[in-house]
């Protein structure tokens, strides 16, 4: 057992000692304050930034610059009424919260911060985790997070809050195939599924930098796509202001709102983090030659790129008005998993052979045009008589005896 | 039978896994209401994914709860929403006759079934020896070149055929649905 997990990571090549415990304890306790922290920070971040891109001057009143106006928040959230809807299912109601906010804060912990120290004679990756199942993790509990936000709307036992559920649950499965799609071709030029690798087969220049070793295609995919996975504008239809009043935490208040509303903004700094991590390298960057601090420019790197993408996301929400529904499946499924999966073949003939690449480059580029030449005409067919078919086979039951049953039931 | 000695750390996780396992496959059962039964297959599911790294096959049990943890029980949860039959339901009419009868003969076949596998082979895959020496046969990320090796080549043809299944299952879905809404077309033209 051990054996194997040294290949993991270097911190358990001698065993699991108490010294090796306490690291892995302070590793989780250190992560889980600077998850927390952040959190903090980007809400007021994302409040500031967005009250100068529409000329308002927003939170000013606690602390410098109003840095304190989330811990306001919080503590007035702390003493709100906690209510809960005569409606609703008690059960499912009361579990949904931690089915978003315990898969929020398990992502992070496989996000690799910065490179390798030496604490007490044992090398530490700066990363909390890193199982041997690496990136699937993070699919995993975007999965799971699903369940969060389709369990509060439909237990809520309220209307809008139900089709926010139904919309949420459509919309997350559409666009975790696109993902995966994406991160397949990344793990593919790796040859691992481990974060940790993935950011060492980056280290050695922007070149080597999957945004643009694949190509830009699977980069822009992905953030699409996870965008729509966090449901953040311009893909927040599962919570939109103007039809589903607030979508699936309509009917949730006090604490169990907060925790919704922590881990939305937990998975934004998470996804920023994940898209450093699996396209610009992570912790790479250029490390000035200085004695005992050189471990700080590599969590320095990370912390800017992953402030990028985290302004990316305020001003996406700023400056973008949001899809309509339909506009939505039709980006995911008929553009974004056909490019996804096109590249990916692309990429895999490329690491075979450059010749296999260009082959089936050809073969992709075909197969495109014919996709899109059925959808349009799919778009163009006219509803007419001849283009309905007629009815193929039978009902399994004859329908007189079918309502006879329900009619029976009802009784 | 398998004379391996177990080291205590596996056995409680075997112990939690079956126990998630069992406590969700119940649920499914006992639970009055379709989502609170969704909820405890969800529970099983992952359970058995617990079983998968116990087994050191970490490839499998990630996969476990992205597919089906991850989706096709949410496509359950959307179906249920969706057909609004998330009730409380008295099962009163048969839909198929004879159906209980079936049933607990089928019960009877599986579980003999289960007790035959667990006495001749081994404890949580059912295969009679995985591997001969009791070791896995990949750990950590080795796991998925093993799968993958044995997918596209040894079972290819199951691969492909299943492959083939899904697509002609997903063009009847399509040619059923197309039918309903034809219909609903010409009885609104009429």
């Amino acid at each position: 057992m051990t054996s194997w997990l040294a290949t993991v990571d270097p911190l358990f090549a001698h065993g699991v000692t108490w010294a090796v415990l306490i690291i892995v304890i302070v590793k989780v306790l250190v992560g889980f304050a600077a998850l927390m922290g952040s959190v903090t920070l980007m809400i007021w971040f994302e409040r500031k930034a967005i009250s100068d891109m529409q000329s308002r001057i927003g939170p000013q009143r606690w602390g410098p610059f109003g840095l304190l106006q989330t811990l306001a928040d919080g503590v007035k959230l702390f003493f709100k009424e906690d209510l809960l809807p005569a409606e609703a299912d008690r059960f499912a109601f009361k579990l949904a919260p931690y089915l978003v906010l315990v898969p929020a804060l398990i992502t992070f912990s496989i996000v690799p911060i910065g490179g390798t120290v030496d604490i007490a004679g044992h090398p530490v990756l700066l990363q909390v985790a890193n199982p041997p199942i690496g990136i699937l993790l993070m699919l995993a509990m975007s999965g799971i997070s699903v369940y969060g936000v389709i369990l509060a709307g439909w237990s809520s036992g309220s209307k809008y809050p139900l089709m926010s559920a139904v919309r949420a649950s459509a919309q997350m499965i559409s666009y975790e195939a696109a993902l995966g799609m994406t991160i397949v071709t990344v793990v593919l030029a790796t040859g691992s599924l481990s974060t940790h690798d993935i950011v060492a087969a980056q280290a050695h220049g922007v070149w080597h930098w999957n945004l643009i070793r694949l190509g830009i295609v699977p980069f822009v995919v992905f953030l699409i796509a996870i965008t729509a996975e966090l449901n953040r504008p311009p893909f927040d239809v599962v919570e939109a202001e103007s039809e589903l009043v607030g979508g699936f935490h309509t009917e949730y208040s006090s604490l169990r709102f907060a925790l919704f509303f922590l881990a939305e903004f937990m998975n934004t700094i998470t996804m920023s983090a994940i898209i450093v991590t699996l396209f610009l390298g992570g912790p790479a960057g250029w490390v000035p030659n200085i004695p005992h601090v050189r471990w700080v420019f590599p969590i320095l790197w990370f912390l800017a790129k992953t402030v990028g993408f985290a302004f990316g996301y305020v001003w996406f929400r700023a400056a973008l008005p949001r899809l309509r529904y339909d506009q939505l499946m039709n980006l995911g499924w008929k553009r974004l998993i056909p490019l996804s999966l096109g590249w990916m073949l692309i990429v895999a003939g490329f690491l075979i052979r450059p010749s296999w690449g260009f082959l089936m480059a050809a073969l992709v580029i075909l197969a495109w045009t014919v996709l899109t030449r059925a959808f349009v005409l799919g778009q163009g067919r006219e509803e007419s008589a001849d283009s309905i078919l007629p009815p193929v086979g039978e009902r399994p039951l004859p329908g007189r005896v079918l309502r006879a049953w329900t009619d029976r039931e009802k009784d | 039978m398998i004379a391996t000695a177990y080291a205590i750390p596996d056995v409680l996780v075997f112990l939690t896994s079956a126990l998630l396992i069992l406590v969700g496959a119940v649920g499914v059962l006992a639970m009055r209401n379709p989502v609170h039964s969704a909820l405890s297959l969800i529970l099983a599911l992952f359970g058995v994914a617990v079983a998968f790294v116990a087994q050191s096959a970490d490839f499998l049990a990630a996969v476990q709860i992205i597919v089906y943890a991850g989706a096709i029980v949410v496509l359950f949860l959307f179906v249920i929403m969706f057909l609004g039959v998330d009730r409380r339901e008295t099962v009163r009419v048969e839909p198929l006759v004879g159906q209980r009868v079936f049933a607990g003969v089928g019960v009877l076949i599986t579980v003999a079934g289960l007790i035959t596998l667990f006495a001749r082979s081994h404890w949580v895959t059912g295969a009679i020896a995985v591997s001969s020496s009791g070791q896995p046969l990949a750990t950590g990320s080795k796991n998925v070149t093993q799968i993958g090796t044995a997918v596209f080549t040894t079972y290819l043809f199951a691969f492909e055929a299943t492959a083939a299944l899904l697509i002609v299952a997903v063009v009847g879905a399509v040619l059923l649905a197309r039918r309903e809404r034809a219909a609903d077309a010409e009885g609104s033209q009429s």
